[in-house]
């Protein structure tokens, strides 16, 4: 399945972009393959234990995927998946 | 007294009454009463009992209350209710409201009731109240409004400089920190002349500038978890400008604590992202349960900002604790707003409490404020947040 990928901060800086196509059919194999194509991108994202850090969130179009099936949540063509770490900056 | 206390029986019905400053000669130049009735008329009868003559400011000669007085119960004028046969309840608030006589030759005056707001006012604040959300009642509700604005800095300054020309009486402004030059490029409440001045002092001159009727309250201290709950207590909603993550979950956890209102915002680079934590539909901690290790999250000062979009997100900011306090319009609680400068898009995702919320979920067991520093992974105490590479300068 072919997604939109919309990155912000430190994901965008090792991307080089501030947003990617990718694909997968669930969550879990979009990050790899963005993570075979930008080496470290899995590590920003997940701890050791493969589950997703507890200040990041990712988005399945406007919903949170932890209120989904998590990294096993289905990917649809055309989907929009938005990855967002806490910000804290109040500038 | 005695004679009217007898009219009433123990469970008497009793309201509050504002009294516009035409009718204070009969109250004694009190703006609020209090008084008795089931209904709106017998409540104006208790207030002639009490204010002899009140009734003949009400009513016209046909025995009408005349077009140029407004009578609200709750904020709702009675003839949008029942008149007055407008059923009361105990603790109910009543105003009685006569419009401005006549005008200055300023056709964009607005013609409804004043609340007692003076003529300069009724000036100042034209453009809101000439719009029914917000009326003279609330810009009365506005100038009666506690707010506590966190961090004098990028986004701390577009919200309390908006607030405060909207007229919000009381504004907190929390900061420990001194104006540096690098603070200018987005810092609007601060000018060059102020550069090593307390933010909070010329926070203070920069809104008396602009309006002098807001009571701004410096607090030149940084927010601690010793401090946190005395400070907060003051205020009735809580505007998030802080710059670190130990402070982000103070605020959080004490605004839970407190049931107090959290308008939030954060900025990077070039994206923003504001929402709304209202008491019991859940809090930062729902959204992300853990900071993130020290250093991975780049601050503003590491990373950079654009200076005008922390101006865009304070001004949401500002719109939105606005909007709280008229109880106008539908609020960013449950939604996370999300901009991107570079493309200019806004976007929306949702969120939700989290029942498992360790602050505010079924079961919390964080129930009192913790030693922040150590839970976002900085070593030290309270002293080290002064010294935090992501703490005082973005």
């Amino acid at each position: 399945m072919a997604v939109e990928v919309h990155l912000t901060s430190v994901l965008q800086r090792l991307v080089g972009a501030k947003s990617v196509m990718s694909e997968g059919a669930t969550v879990g194999e979009l990050l790899a393959n963005l993570d075979a194509a930008y080496p470290g991108f899995r590590d920003q994202i997940t701890g050791e234990d493969g589950q997703l850090h507890r200040f990041v969130n990712i988005y399945l179009n406007d919903e949170d995927i932890r209120y989904l099936d998590a990294l096993d949540t289905a990917l649809q063509d055309g989907d929009v998946v938005s990855i967002l770490p806490a910000l804290a900056g109040g500038a | 007294m005695s004679s009217a206390d007898h009219t009433h029986s123990e469970d008497a019905i009793a309201v509050s009454v504002y009294v516009p400053s035409p009718f204070r000669r009969l109250t004694g130049n009190r703006s609020l009463v209090k008084a008795h009735g089931k209904d709106v008329a017998e409540l104006l009868e208790d207030l002639e009992r009490q204010f002899p003559g009140f009734r003949s400011l009400v009513f016209n000669d046909e025995n009408e209350v005349p077009a140029h007085i407004n009578i609200y119960v709750n904020n709702r004028e009675i003839s949008t209710l029942e008149g007055m046969a407008t059923p009361l309840r105990d603790g109910d608030q009543v105003a009685v409201i006569p419009a401005l006589a006549g005008g200055e030759g300023d056709s964009e005056r607005p013609a409804r009731s004043p609340w007692a707001l003076t003529e300069q006012q009724v000036l100042r604040y034209s453009r809101h109240i000439i719009m029914p959300q917000v009326g003279s009642v609330g810009q009365r509700k506005l100038m009666e409004a506690r707010v506590l604005v966190l961090g004098a800095g990028g986004l701390g300054s577009p919200a309390a400089l908006y607030l405060g020309l909207a007229g919000v009486g009381t504004l907190g402004i929390l900061d420990f920190d001194a104006v540096d030059l690098s603070n200018l490029q987005r810092q609007i409440l601060h000018r060059t002349e102020d550069v090593g001045r307390p933010k909070v002092e010329s926070a203070r001159e920069t809104i008396a500038a602009h309006n002098p009727e807001v009571r701004v309250v410096p607090h030149n201290v940084a927010l601690t978890s010793e401090n946190a709950l005395d400070i907060i207590s003051q205020y009735d909603i809580v505007v998030n400008g802080m710059d670190n993550f130990p402070a982000r979950y103070l605020t959080n956890d004490a605004c839970v604590f407190l049931k107090k209102p959290l308008v939030d915002g954060s900025v990077l680079l070039f994206d923003g992202q504001a929402t709304v934590y209202l008491p019991g539909k859940g809090c930062y901690r729902c959204l992300y349960p853990t900071p993130p290790p020290p250093g991975l999250v780049p601050s503003c000062a590491d990373a950079g900002v654009l200076g005008a979009l922390p101006g865009v997100i304070g001004c949401i900011q500002a719109i939105e604790t606005i909007k709280l306090i008229l109880g106008a319009g539908e609020s960013l609680s449950g939604r996370l707003l999300l901009f991107d400068a570079l493309s200019m898009e806004w976007r929306t995702v949702r969120i939700r409490r989290d029942p498992e919320c360790v602050v505010c979920g079924e079961h919390p067991t964080v129930t009192e404020l913790v030693d922040y520093e150590e839970f976002c992974g900085f070593p030290g105490g309270s002293h080290a947040a002064a010294g935090l590479p992501a703490g005082s300068q973005l």
